[in-house]
């Protein structure tokens, strides 16, 4: 497994991502925005958490017109693998590699804490070393993450089978108190419609040792790397 | 020549930060206050001067970046 992270000007978490890729054994290198063109050979096409530009105009909507997204975006037209964690994720949909947006948290606040969330489904790249409807413990942070799209776009995801995790209690039930952000059906994460994009608001990244707090985060980077 | 580009949030899209200005303004007894929704304005100077020109420049500014059309609507002003 070899990782490129996409490293923008207001990037954060780039290097807590390669620190969890790196244990799950892959081997991982950082490109930056105005490049051009991802390393030959790069299975996984990464883009970390953090406030690229300063969040200006919109969370990811300047970083989702870079020049590496360019990259990004023929690298998933060829199949490949696309990973978009927190403001990542914001990008994933201001590009337009994954439908819908990330709209300001329903309380007006950031959140900052754990959270736990259900996984949809254990047949795709991002998620073979989890069990469906199985309940893990990882962590949010951020302030636009909302997830919100049209009728006709949500029903699509739906019907699709899209949805990769959601915000949930300790039984895995949906809800409102668990959902913080107010997002529509408790989405925490959604998938391209071909499975090789994900992104999602929550930070696997942070547990991945349990000097830390937990583990339940190794399982997507052990999945990408198997 | 001189633009003025407004978006707003489409009607029925959530806005938490307009909810929030309107109960601020309600608290300070600015009672009459229906609801508020929060949009941003952005200021533009266009080169040349063919107003059909920049209005097409402009659209393709609104449409690939001003706006995210998900959940925003955009209305361009050239003075």
């Amino acid at each position: 497994m070899r990782a490129a992270i996409v490293v923008f000007p207001g990037s954060n978490r780039d290097g807590d991502v390669a620190r969890a890729l790196r244990l799950a054994g892959a081997e991982v290198v950082k490109v930056w925005h105005a490049d051009t063109e991802l390393p030959a050979g790069t299975d996984l096409a990464v883009l970390p958490g953090g406030f690229s530009y300063g969040d200006y105009l919109r969370c990811g909507a300047i970083a989702g017109r870079a020049a590496a997204m360019d990259a990004v975006r023929a690298h998933a037209a060829r199949g490949g693998l696309v990973l978009g964690i927190c403001n990542g994720f914001q990008i994933l949909c201001e590009s337009g590699l994954l439908p819908g947006v990330l709209m300001r948290n329903v309380n007006r606040r950031f959140i900052c804490h754990r959270q736990l969330l259900r996984v949809e489904r254990d047949d795709t790249r991002f998620t073979s070393a989890y069990a469906k409807g199985q309940v893990i413990d990882v962590c949010v942070a951020h302030g636009e993450g909302n997830y919100f799209a049209d009728p006709e776009t949500l029903a699509r995801i739906e019907g699709e089978g899209r949805v990769a995790f959601r915000y949930c209690d300790e039984s895995g039930e949906l809800t409102v108190d668990a959902n913080r952000n107010g997002s529509l059906n408790s989405i925490a994460g959604i998938f391209s419609e071909k499975r090789n994009v994900l992104g999602l608001m929550p930070h696997p990244e942070n547990f991945v040792e349990g000097l830390v707090g937990g583990i339940d985060g190794r399982g997507l980077f052990a999945s990408l790397a198997a | 020549m001189k633009a003025r580009i407004i978006v707003t949030l489409k009607t029925g899209v959530l806005d938490p930060q307009g909810k929030a200005i309107e109960s601020a303004l309600k608290s300070f007894g600015i009672q009459d206050v229906g609801s508020v929704r929060q949009g941003k304005v952005f200021d533009i100077e266009v080169e040349g001067s063919d107003r059909a020109a920049a209005e097409a420049t402009l659209k393709t500014a609104c449409e690939k970046l001003l706006a995210n059309t998900v959940v925003e609507n955009y209305a361009i002003e050239i003075a």
